[in-house]
């Protein structure tokens, strides 16, 4: 996306950001556990601008039956955008973007969730992108997790993520579309609290080492923030007034 | 606080110290961690997480009810509500003496059919093996199947069978509480049944609540002296 404003000021000289925000506010999080009947789990989050939902289903049958494994469950992930999403209509096909993020956000779940307990079973994660504003991968890895949990698929932890960037030669939290296209660099963090593990980790741009490691710091203590936004969300659902 | 139950979400460290992990928990480290969504019970020496989500996953000797899916030549398989489908081997209801050629399967049991039955055996490795050749096993005639959530059938039976036995002898109905979430009440007069039924739907949706046998007590004493 080539002929961006040149002239806009991504951080003015108070550290003010071109949406309003400090260096190391992330955008407005809102997640809601469930909503979906027909589903076995569900979530919506409200990231910024981004607005994601999730269903999950399992554990179940593997179909195609030759997919299972003996040994352990599977996982299938399924990220797509819906076709207003996006300023332009977006083709509903999957696209090259959509499986890599799809593969992501997989192997960015699996170290949590314990598929190891249901052998020949499938735990299928539907995240479909109803509105997307930069940064829908750690939106949706935030979103599924919530989802899991509430389908009660044993998990070792729950999974946070969030991204960290580069923008105007700073390390700021939360990269926002216009933060990610103009800015130098974007890397999306997933991360297990408790565990205190990082399940993704990936980088666009160039930073040098000790940027990096500040990069990472960052994008860390976001997901301290998104993770206590997630506990909410079961915490309201299950143990809140009146239940569910 | 340490003896106390307390809610917690998948990734919460219940306590740390020599405890002995039992079910919906991992030992991470010194750490007892919860692996699902529910309460956590601290005993002297083991640490337990009561799950409030999820499917009905098979243990041997559960009483659960199924539902006859399809029939081969040597075998039905039934429904459990579970992520895996139970095997009820043609031995188990004609015997020992069982012929492929002679017996014909449906005569005995047909697609649709509601049976009690027991989980014989399972592992990781194998679908779970059901039998029905136990005393109140079997297929059940007559009855009204009520699916409630697997996770709030412990709240269904209360301790030592409280709230079940206070249900059944309120209504006059005989309730089958399968494990795996499935109920069956069959009772001589429909209001008995419609009351059951909705007492038994009553424990699915406020399972939570503290004085669900007060509440549960109350409505079907109420309607009692109505009648």
């Amino acid at each position: 996306m080539g002929g961006r404003n040149a002239t806009m000021v991504l951080l003015d000289e108070n550290g003010i950001r071109c949406d309003g925000r400090k260096i190391d506010e992330p955008r407005r999080i809102m997640i809601k556990a469930g909503g979906l009947k027909n589903a076995d789990g569900s979530a919506y989050i409200e990231f910024g601008n981004n607005k994601i939902l999730v269903g999950v289903f399992g554990p179940r049958d593997v179909h195609p039956k030759h997919m299972s494994n003996t040994d352990t469950g599977i996982l299938r992930v399924r990220y797509h955008m819906e076709p207003f999403s996006v300023t332009e209509r977006k083709n509903p096909a999957p696209s090259r973007r959509e499986i890599e993020i799809s593969k992501v956000i997989k192997e960015a779940l699996e170290p949590a969730v314990m598929l190891e307990k249901f052998p020949r079973t499938a735990v299928d994660v539907f995240i479909e992108v109803l509105q997307a504003d930069g940064g829908t991968r750690c939106a949706a890895l935030t979103a599924a997790s919530v989802a899991l949990a509430d389908a009660g698929i044993p998990m070792r932890d729950m999974v946070a993520s969030i991204a960290a960037g580069k923008v105007a030669d700073t390390i700021v939290l939360d990269v926002n579309n216009e933060e990610d296209q103009a800015g130098q660099a974007d890397m999306p963090i997933g991360y297990m609290p408790s565990l205190k593990k990082i399940t993704l980790l990936q980088l666009d741009g160039i930073l040098t080492p000790e940027e990096y490691k500040k990069c990472v710091d960052v994008g860390v203590q976001g997901c301290k923030i998104v993770y206590e936004l997630q506990k909410k969300a079961l915490t309201d659902k299950y143990f809140g007034k009146g239940g569910d | 606080m340490d003896n106390k139950r307390k809610y917690v979400i998948p990734g919460d460290v219940i306590t740390t110290g020599p405890f002995r992990p039992e079910q919906n928990v991992i030992l991470e480290g010194d750490k007892i961690i919860s692996t699902t969504i529910g309460i956590s019970e601290i005993y002297d020496d083991s640490v337990k997480v009561i799950t409030l989500t999820g499917k009905y996953i098979p243990k041997i000797d559960d009483l659960v009810i199924g539902k006859i899916n399809s029939h081969t030549s040597l075998s039905w398989e039934l429904d459990i509500n579970s992520c895996y489908v139970g095997f009820l081997p043609a031995q188990d209801v004609f015997g020992r003496d069982f012929s492929a050629h002679a017996d014909e399967l449906s005569s005995k049991l047909k697609t649709g059919d509601l049976v009690a039955a027991r989980i014989a055996n399972f592992d990781r490795t194998r679908d779970p093996l059901v039998t029905i050749s136990d005393r109140d096993l079997g297929k059940i005639d007559s009855g009204v199947l009520i699916k409630i959530s697997p996770s709030k059938v412990p709240r269904l039976i209360g301790k030592k069978g409280s709230m079940i036995q206070m249900i059944e002898m309120a209504t006059n109905a005989v309730v089958t509480i399968g494990q795996n979430g499935w109920v069956v009440v069959s009772c001589e007069s429909p209001e008995g049944l419609l009351k059951a039924k909705k007492a038994i739907e009553m424990v699915n949706e406020k399972a939570h609540v503290a004085n669900l046998t007060d509440q549960i007590k109350e409505m079907l004493e109420i309607k009692d002296n109505e009648s």
